[in-house]
């Protein structure tokens, strides 16, 4: 087996090559395409991941309220029934649910680009596993936190506001960096519902070419240098916003 | 005991080369095997009835070729050993020698030309398009600005890339992951026409809810040569090959093989692909060649 680099910088159309690997004058090489389609996963991953973290903290924080009254009950047992139903179904039947079946029930929806509905699927997946993570951090606060924010008289909402939600969040940064390199490899779906990112590209341009393994080789590293840019990003929040005292990753001893 | 293990894989990896350098015939004489690369869903040439039984017009030409190969080399007994492929797997695999003859649905082109040989070609695949049967469409110029369904990871979607710069036809191209997806994007009305080879739009329409919904319509966008492929380089084993079909083609054999599989009912639910044969696949038989397709498109 021999390499053939210069796949990447052939014509999508014709059967030449650009010396420069980048089309000019309206020819696209699989270069630009591939870029092009890193785009299309950038952009499907960080809108599913804008909506995972609006919703998954929303519905975490719900399902840690207390059981004071049947208001705060039922918003609990809604945080509870959304995990449940967006965690229990798999993310491409997801998908499918979001681009076939809601579409037909809600014809309005048929008007949005797939790039929507599969950003709308790939959020609510991954806010169930968000709202987990973030009710596991409020659950490990010490329970006199509440009480003392309790004490000094503050609301409900205050005492999340204040007190509990701040210190709950920067423990839950190293789960959630996990969730957002998760979302990304799981963007991948949305080649199953036309938009042109990174997987339908391999599948395609390799399909083409038959340069199979330099096509997924160069997607696999796209891959890697996403998911590694998000870890150190996630990484330096970590960093800066740590309670000095309080969370303590790396040496001994405790709070 | 990694090293030792990294030196047997070499050994191993060495053994194979040298029987591939030895040429498939002698492989095949010396081990009284031979494995036959098929797919598991590519329509009437070549998929599975499940079991790890395959069957198909492809697989069935390769059989018989098989069979032949087994008088001419004298073998009291052969054993075919099946190993389904995939789009991405093929060619790698027939070219490390894990293949010996591969009975798929791949099309014979330039590209590929250079790391495999492909038989004479024995099935000729028009590129057409699905509409429904009330849209009016008649032809590819009518879709300036219609959604065109195409299925991701076939030679389709570069088809109408290339189609789209030529006339200046613009339409949105939307991509199903499989062929049944694709199809679903038609019927749902997520998009006005399906762009695919002639067979799998008959099989689609076919095991559709309701057939006669939906109708083949306009001229032939592309004809791809399909053919069996195999290792470059390996002009006895391909001779071999090419004669047993070439017989077939004249004696007749090839045209009662076509009624079987596409227009008879086939296991393993017994439906109808009803592929009439078409001209370009006369032509093919009436004059054996392994012309890739750009040569095709030439004319």
């Amino acid at each position: 087996m021999s390499w053939n680099w210069e796949v990447f910088c052939k014509s999508t159309l014709e059967e030449d090559f650009s010396p420069v690997c980048f089309g000019t004058g309206g020819e696209t090489t699989y270069l630009d395409w591939m870029l092009s389609a890193w785009g299309w996963t950038l952009s499907v991953s960080a809108l599913g991941l804008l909506i995972a973290m609006i919703l998954g903290i929303l519905m975490g924080t719900l399902r840690t309220l207390p059981p004071d009254n049947w208001g705060t009950r039922a918003l609990s047992t809604l945080g509870n029934v959304w995990v449940e139903l967006f965690r229990n179904i798999p993310v491409l039947v997801q998908v499918f649910l979001w681009y076939h079946v809601v579409p037909a029930i809600i014809p309005v929806l048929k008007g949005l680009p797939s790039f929507i509905l599969v950003s709308l699927a790939l959020g609510f997946f991954t806010s169930s596993r968000i709202a987990e993570q973030v009710r596991a951090g409020i659950g490990a606060l010490p329970r006199g936190q509440r009480f003392a924010a309790m004490a000094m008289g503050l609301t409900t909402f205050q005492c999340y506001r204040y007190v509990i939600l701040p210190m709950a969040l920067r423990i839950v940064i190293p789960p959630l960096t996990s969730e957002s390199m998760n979302i990304i490899k799981n963007s991948s779906v949305a080649f199953a519902v036309s938009v042109a990112e990174l997987t339908l590209f391999a599948m395609q341009a390799q399909e083409e070419t038959s340069r199979g393994i330099e096509i997924y080789l160069g997607v696999t590293a796209l891959y890697m240098i996403s998911a590694l840019t998000v870890n150190r990003v996630m990484g330096f929040i970590e960093s800066r916003t740590r309670v000095p005292g309080f969370i303590v990753s790396a040496s001994s001893g405790g709070h | 005991m990694k090293k030792n293990l990294l030196i047997a894989a070499m050994l191993g990896l060495g053994l194979v080369s040298g029987v591939q350098a030895a040429g498939t015939l002698d492989k095949i004489k010396s081990s009284s095997a031979v494995t036959m690369g098929v797919r598991e869903s590519s329509g009437a040439l070549s998929y599975t009835v499940g079991d790890g039984k395959y069957a198909g017009y492809h697989v069935e030409i390769c059989q018989r070729v098989l069979g032949d190969i087994q008088k001419q080399l004298k073998l009291k007994k052969l054993d075919v050993n099946y190993q389904a492929v995939t789009s991405q797997n093929r060619l790698p695999l027939v070219v490390n020698g894990t293949v010996d003859i591969e009975c798929g649905s791949t099309t014979n082109n330039a590209t590929r030309q250079k790391d495999v040989a492909f038989a004479v070609t024995t099935y000729v695949e028009e590129v057409r398009i699905a509409v429904k049967a009330n849209s009016g469409i008649t032809s590819l110029n009518q879709l300036n600005g219609k959604k065109v369904a195409t299925t991701t990871g076939t030679t389709s979607v570069q088809l109408l890339r290339k189609h789209e710069k030529a006339t200046g036809v613009d339409f949105n191209e939307v991509f199903g992951k499989d062929h049944a997806d694709s199809f679903l994007l038609l019927e749902s009305g997520r998009a006005d026409a399906f762009v695919m080879d002639g067979s799998i739009l008959a099989g689609n329409i076919a095991n559709a809810k309701n057939p006669a919904d939906f109708k083949i319509v306009g001229e032939v966008i592309a004809v791809e040569p399909i053919a069996i492929m195999l290792r470059k380089d390996d002009p006895e084993f391909k001779k071999a090959v090419d004669d047993s079909i070439k017989k077939m083609m004249k004696d007749g054999t090839l045209a009662k093989l076509w009624d079987k599989w596409f227009l008879q009912p086939i296991p393993p639910k017994g439906n109808k692909v009803g592929l009439a044969l078409s001209t370009s696949t006369k032509d093919a038989w009436a004059n054996p060649n392994d012309k890739p397709a750009e040569e095709y498109a030439k004319k």
